[in-house]
């Protein structure tokens, strides 16, 4: 069956390009210049879907991204897609959806016979019992039936690519008003971008006949073509409206190919200085029972099929409407020989039309509706009530119940569009500064007005970005606009058996709307969420204001009184893929790599991601997985020499006469009288009196210090010393850097690592006296300026060397070359942060924005007298509170066992329930006490020193018994620190 | 939404960071309570309108500026 | 009249379509005083006043929304439910508003959708992993639902994320939470409330308050858009504008507000059957019963009463989408929108009573308001029919800070610079 066939000349495809295509598998043809919806039509598809709840045939019903119904699988990989916005491209593979088996024999609409049941908000009503939990029974039931097409799981072999533009005028619509304004402004100098969904510009104007408006159109596009400061873009759609005129465009590109770097589609970061928005109206479908059969279609809709693809009606259409547009369809139609039949809702129509009717020998019902609709798989009659009551015979039906202004782009930044009774729609509630609407969106509908306003609207943009040069108005072609007239009507005049659907794609009907006005759901919100009415793919384009005229009707209120819905980003449906680009995978973000990568790999490094850092892990010198190789690399800087990469540390250095009081203010322990040559370990607060960081802080010269911070808070701490400095303490004289990523650093441990430094710098003088424990020393290799701080994080005799970036590689294979001969190797994350656990140095773990100086042990460091950020609210009173959880060792005492991290702490008699009395931050195995070691936070601390306790740690079932000790597992008395 | 750096000039929010509100006034080092460093650390006005706020040239020039933002609107007044 | 619903008197009705459901709630005029009001038609105003009649017999109550009933944050959000808290005072609050989900359709005659279909959350590193395993010891020694899952327990649960060498961090592991899940957002403002109107209590609808009625300290009524109405008690529960109306009763709140976005993209047939979050990034992600992807990440980040986002926001939650699960990338956004949100210094909500006599305060729920929904409604109402802090809220005090017990469930210190 079918109700459309194509005729042999006319249109604007392109007959000479044959273009092959598959639907559900069966190869099809079509031309160039078809959408899918076009070349489906063509070949007779008119039952091409099924709906969403009850399974109804479906055809399409427009000819734009308004398309309720015409939803296709494109190639495999793309769900839901309007056949009305595919362009028909070589081999293009469409498949049908949400039927089974097919859309022609659909045995899941067998839930049309159900449809009482599926009364609007039926799922809230039910579902519920026998028991608690029920609706986990019934869910997976739901969830399948709903999801219209299917996602695909394969990764997107296609590539998507972002861009940044400005320009000076951006102009949303290339119809008359688009095409107008856009060559105004840009015969003023603008700088102009022109956008356009179609892949023509020419908007309503392609689906006209006659040749005036044909030769305006061609003559504005040359001329737009021709002027240099005019870009032009189509296929591209205008997505959302955002603050400070930044609007986002989504362009489509012809020939992608990911396999050759083409992008299937750009998107746009376009900021306009202004912004005129042409964006045309959407016709609206009317009301009635069985609105919906395939072969019922919006009356532009039909026209543009007819004018612009050659696309006709088998033998026969009726046509409804409310106004005078659908005319032109009804003639357009009569002209091309079909017969027609035509429904005014109106009992008065313009004489002019009434006369051209009679001439052109068609049927005329005036202060007529549709009763109902016949036909299981097409239409195939149609019954007419109201003034006359008639059976129609006829392939297709088209529908027109006015035009809604596309206001979705001018709604984006917040302003409601407000309801104009004159053409019984809603437009544009204002526009914010600089921008500016132009023809069908504000309601105006005559090519001739439309081409006056756009002068002006053209020239304004202009103007507000900067351009008042007077420019040539654009032509108009002396046509004479007839006024637009039309009779809103919102509900079925007459209460059919059929459902008269208001919402296609979501199947809501009026009788929803009853219900959910019933139910007080009377709110443009609550109805929308309750019968789920705009919910789907097209958002309600055809069907939100027939939902709310319908509801002021119920509510007995005008329609300005009854609101709107708010309309939100995207216009049309916007692939995730385009908005992430290539920011995804790998490049999702940058890896921070160390200067000393590429050495670090060269000596066999696994490599672990740490924040956005890559940080050597461990070697392979050392084994071949992290449990055993680190504990080699422990071994190894115990009891002989290693070399690690801390390069990630934070490096500020802080110059000027006051730095000493800055430090002094931002470290809870003093810096002013640090010595020349010597570091020392700080502590900083947040103002709330919370640990922010820690580090060493070196004495360089009198007025220039070099701060070190973790690897985690680098950023922060010099965003919060920058801030200190710029807006609260301006009056200190003090200037930071980061070196972050200027300096690198290495950590050269053990017991033999001033024996290794020796060898390195052999010009050095690196003896006890001359760089004591904390002492600084500045060398110079090759001419390259080496910083060595005798610092230690392992409690090993320990240094860590910095040095320029560039010189990080030749250094570090310089060191592991000439110290060879005391087994130096080099040692990754894994062991250093065991090595400070044995050590009890607080890491990360144990810095985590919820302990104070004193539950890590370190409130003795903070100054008595001097005052220091944090310092006020440090002493409220929980923070002071004496049982508060603080750092302690833990040891395990059942050797068979494990101690794991985020294990919860209790005292030996608890009962193991609730939030115990702390927790495990690190672990690690102790190569020198041959056991399981910790740190951890316990209530009381080391108040609690040599008793046993539980750690528990249900997720594995496991509870291990172990003992609070001093967090400091070795050297105590830092023997080796000062050796 | 653009913020005007007053050295880089208008660039997209993406490169800033937000600093809060600059209309409190932190006591001066060393000075205050308890209870002034609380209502300025915890407490805000929080106001549907005009607001003084801190901006951070993070991802450019690294300064930290003062400006005054409409919250009900975002539009970005003088600077202060 | 109330009409219970069921399956039956849904094929009742189905069979005889001419006699109309009644309406879900009425819609009265406001009276001159109640014994109780609560301002605020949102999801936690409405479990307030319903759990305000049911659990304390006051039901001289009214509801006062200045639009209509959910236009807030109860119909904005990306609708989880979890209880994967670890602070004392939060652990056993959010089990408590679980714990009430598993029975709220029943408890509402009204079903909510509640879908218990387990969210993973997934460790990005062994570190990661070590302090999810915190939070989930935490969670079983509480009585509450946990495990721990390995890389390859993963892989087979959420087969479709990207394992490949092409992602940026590989995923260790994660936990699960199976009882948690989802709730079809919309119904329970509406479900809660029927049920409440049920009670007797008053919704009213379109009635903004413009000010307090104050005797001395005490607030003893509100200026309205409808004129004035005089209360026993009042609690506020309007969060994301709660500086405003604290304000007119004079008190200033340790609260910014920020934007948070939601997206959502077409419907699908089911592919993602949990709600995911991930460790990289603030990301989460579920499938709504209608077939759409719900996510959402990160605040925009600095305070603004809009309720629409930046775009670079936009951008980086589409980055986590599809470097987590690469089938998001076909996937076409349908609609994305902004809900303003309470933010606090240390990220947890205030629930308790105020300086002033008879006045409560809900807000500050950042943007973990929705799942607390339920027991937010059961400590309020307790507190403002009490006049004192159920042991549940008792940690939600609003001068927490002055006493330095801020409750940092997610150790990142006062977000005001944390971005």
């Amino acid at each position: 069956m079918t109700a459309f066939r194509r005729l042999d000349k006319g249109g604007r495809i392109d007959r000479e390009k044959s273009v092959n295509f598959t639907y559900d598998g069966k190869s099809l043809g079509g031309f160039a210049g078809d959408t899918l919806a076009s070349a489906l039509l063509a070949n007779g598809k008119t039952l091409t879907s099924r709906s969403f709840k009850y399974h109804r045939p479906r055809g399409i019903m427009s000819a734009g991204v308004e398309e309720p119904n015409g939803l296709f699988a494109i190639n495999g990989n793309e769900p839901n897609i309007p056949a009305t916005t595919v362009d028909l491209v070589e081999g293009l593979a469409a498949q049908s959806q949400n039927a089974w088996p097919s859309v022609d024999f659909d045995l899941m609409a067998v839930n049309s016979f159900a449809a009482p049941l599926f009364q609007t908000g039926f799922y809230y009503k039910t579902f519920m019992g026998p028991f608690k939990k029920s609706w986990m029974f019934y869910e997976p039931f739901i969830r399948r039936a709903a999801g219209i097409g299917k996602g695909s799981c394969e990764k997107d072999p296609d590539r998507y690519e972002t861009a940044h533009e400005f320009c000076d005028v951006l102009v949303v619509g290339a119809g008359p008003a688009g095409l107008t304004t856009a060559l105004v402004a840009g015969r003023s100098g603008a700088r102009v971008v022109l956008v356009e969904q179609d892949l023509e510009l020419g908007g309503q104007l392609l689906s006209e006949t006659d040749r005036d408006f044909e030769m305006w159109r061609t003559t504005q596009v040359a001329e737009l073509r021709s002027l240099a400061n005019v870009t032009i873009r189509t296929r591209t759609t205008a997505q959302g409206l955002y603050d400070d005129n930044l609007v986002v465009l989504l362009q489509r590109h012809e020939n992608h190919d990911a396999a050759r770097g083409r992008p299937r589609q750009t998107l746009i970061s376009l900021r306009s200085k202004a912004i005129i928005f042409a964006t045309g109206a959407i016709e609206r479908p009317l009301v009635f029972p069985n609105n919906d059969r395939p072969g019922v279609m919006l009356a532009s809709a039909l026209r543009t099929y007819l004018n612009r693809f050659a696309i006709v009606p088998l033998k026969r259409a009726l046509i409804v409407t409310n106004n005078d547009t659908a005319y032109k369809t009804a003639f357009d139609l009569a002209e091309a020989g079909i017969a027609v039949t035509m429904a005014d809702h109106r009992n008065v129509i313009p004489s002019d039309l009434l006369s051209r009717a009679a001439m052109l020998g068609m049927a005329m019902f005036p202060g007529t509706g549709i009763a109902d609709v016949e036909g299981a798989k097409q239409v195939t009659r149609v019954q007419l009530a109201g003034n006359h009551s008639a059976t129609i015979e006829c392939d297709v039906l088209a529908m027109s119940g006015g035009w809604n202004p596309v206001v979705h782009l001018t709604s984006h930044s917040g302003i409601k569009p407000v309801y104009d009774d004159a053409i019984a729609a809603f437009v544009p509630g204002g526009y914010a500064k600089n921008h500016f609407g132009a023809g069908a969106v504000t309601g105006k509908f005559g090519f001739e007005s439309v081409i006056k306003d756009g002068n002006a609207a053209g020239a304004d943009a202009a103007k507000a970005a900067g351009f008042d040069k007077p420019a040539t108005p654009v032509a108009t072609i002396g046509a004479k606009d007839r006024a637009y007239k039309i009779s809103p009507h919102w509900a079925p005049k007459t209460t059919g058996k059929g459902k008269a659907f208001v919402d296609f794609q979501s199947d809501v009907t009026v009788k929803d709307i009853r219900t959910a006005h019933d139910e007080g759901y009377v709110a443009v919100e609550h109805l929308k969420r309750y019968t789920t009415l705009g919910m789907g793919t097209d958002q309600g384009k055809t069907s939100n204001i027939n939902a709310i005229g319908l509801m002021a009707e119920l509510r007995e209120m005008p329609i300005s009184q009854a609101g709107t819905t708010t309309f939100r980003p995207p216009y049309t449906g916007l692939a995730v893929g385009a908005i992430a680009g290539r920011t995804v995978g790998l490049h999702f973000r940058p890896y921070r790599l160390s200067p000393l990568h590429d050495a670090n790999k060269a000596h066999g490094a696994t490599f672990i991601e740490a924040g956005l850092w890559m940080r050597a892990w461990y070697y392979a010198w050392a084994g071949s997985t992290p449990e055993t190789a680190y504990i080699r690399e422990m071994e190894l800087v115990r009891n002989g020499v290693g070399i690690a990469d801390i390069s990630t540390l934070g490096k500020i250095d802080v110059q000027g006469p006051d730095a000493a009081e800055f430090l002094n203010r931002v470290y809870v322990n003093g810096f002013a009288k640090l010595p020349v040559g010597r570091a020392r370990y700080g502590v900083m607060l947040s103002d709330d009196g919370v640990v922010l960081d820690d580090g060493t802080t070196t004495r360089i010269a009198d007025i220039h210090y070099y701060t070190t911070t973790t690897t985690a808070q680098a950023g922060e701490v010099m965003s919060w010393f920058e801030y200190l400095l710029q807006t609260q303490w301006t009056d200190l004289k003090v200037h930071v850097t980061s070196l972050t990523d200027e300096w690198a650093g290495m950590a050269v441990s053990g017991p033999k690592s001033r024996e290794a430094l020796q060898l390195a710098f052999p010009d050095a003088d690196v003896s006890n006296e001359n760089l004591p424990y904390m002492g600084c020393l500045d060398v110079h290799l090759d001419g390259v300026r080496i910083r060595i701080l005798r610092l230690s994080f392992s409690g090993e005799l320990a240094y860590e060397v910095h040095v320029p970036a560039e010189y990080a590689g030749s250094l570090w294979e310089h060191v592991l070359k000439v110290a060879e001969p005391l087994g130096i190797r080099p040692y990754g994350l894994e062991a250093l942060a065991s090595l400070r656990i044995e050590k009890g140095h607080v890491a990360g773990l144990e810095l985590d924005h919820r302990n104070t100086l004193d539950d890590l042990g370190l409130g003795k460091i903070a100054g008595k007298e001097k005052s220091y950020v944090g310092k006020e609210l440090r002493f409220r009173e929980a923070l002071q509170a004496p049982d508060r959880w603080s750092l302690v060792g833990i040891e395990l005492m059942e050797p068979d066992k494990k101690l794991r991290g985020g294990s919860i702490l209790f005292s030996a008699g608890d009962e193991i329930k609730g939030h115990g009395r702390g927790y495990i931050t690190s672990v690690t195995w102790s190569t020198e006490l041959k056991k399981f070691i910790a740190l951890g936070l316990y209530q009381g601390g080391l108040k609690h020193e040599g008793e046993d306790i539980i750690c528990a740690f249900p997720l594995k079932n496991e509870q291990v018994k172990a003992r609070i000790v001093s967090p400091h597992f070795i050297d105590r008395e830092g023997a080796r620190l000062n050796a | 939404m653009r913020i005007p750096c007053p050295h880089c000039g208008q660039r997209d929010v993406g490169e800033f960071r937000y600093g809060g509100d600059a209309s409190k006034a932190r006591p001066a080092h060393g000075t205050g309570d308890m209870k002034a460093w609380h209502d300025y650390y915890f407490l805000f006005d929080n106001p549907k309108g005009p607001h003084d706020e801190y901006w951070q040239h993070v991802l450019g020039c690294r300064q930290w500026f003062k400006l005054t933002r409409n919250t009900a609107t975002n539009e970005i007044g003088e600077q202060p | 009249m109330f009409k219970p619903y069921s399956a039956l008197a849904l094929a009742k009705h189905a069979l005889s379509p001419d006699r109309p459901w009644p309406r879900a709630w009425n819609s009265p005029e406001p009276k001159s005083s109640y014994d109780a009001i609560v301002i605020g038609g949102g999801g936690h105003g409405l479990a307030t006043a319903y759990y305000l009649a049911k659990n304390h017999g006051l039901t001289n109550v009214a509801v006062l929304e200045r639009n209509y009933i959910g236009s807030g944050n109860v119909g904005r959000n990306t609708t989880i439910i979890r209880s994967n808290y670890m602070i004392d005072g939060n652990t056993q609050f959010f089990e408590h508003s679980l714990k009430l989900w598993e029975g709220l359709s029943h408890e509402l005659n009204f079903n909510c959708m509640v879908s218990h279909r387990g969210q993973v959350v997934l460790a990005v590193s062994p570190a990661q992993l070590d302090t999810f395993a915190r939070r989930g010891n935490i969670m079983r020694l509480n009585g509450i639902d946990a495990e721990l899952l390995d890389r390859g327990q993963v892989m087979k649960l959420l087969p479709y994320l990207d394992y490949s060498k092409d992602a940026r961090w590989p995923i260790y592991g994660g936990i699960i939470q199976e009882r948690a899940g989802t709730v079809r957002h919309d119904a329970v403002a509406w479900g809660y409330a029927r049920a409440a109107d049920t009670l007797g209590v008053h919704i009213i609808e379109n009635c903004e308050v413009t000010g307090f009625v104050m005797d001395g300290d005490k607030a003893v009524g509100v200026e309205t858009s409808r004129g004035k109405i005089l209360a026993g008690k009042i609690g506020i529960a309007v969060a994301g504008h709660s500086s405003h109306v604290a304000k007119m009763a004079g008190l200033r709140v340790p609260i910014e507000t920020h934007v948070l976005q939601a997206f959502v993209t077409e419907p699908v047939k089911p592919m993602v059957d949990h709600v995911i979050s991930w460790g990289a990034e603030l990301f989460y992600l579920s499938q709504s019963d209608k077939g759409g992807m719900v996510f959402g990440g990160h605040i925009d980040g600095f305070n603004t009463y809009t309720q629409r986002g930046q775009f670079p926001r936009i951008q980086t939650v589409a980055e986590c989408a599809v470097s987590l699960l690469p089938l998001m990338s076909k996937l076409r956004l349908l609609r994305h929108w902004g809900g303003v949100m309470d933010m606090t210094p240390d990220g947890s909500p205030f629930i308790g009573r105020t300086e002033r006599p008879n006045l409560y305060f809900n807000g500050g729920w950042c943007y973990q308001g929705f799942k607390a929904t339920p027991a937010s409604g059961w400590t309020f109402a307790h507190t403002i029919a009490h006049d004192e802090e159920h042991e549940l809220n008792r940690a939600y005090s609003l001068d927490r800070f002055e006493k330095g017990r801020e409750l940092d469930e997610f150790g990142i210190g006062n977000w005001t610079y944390k971005q």
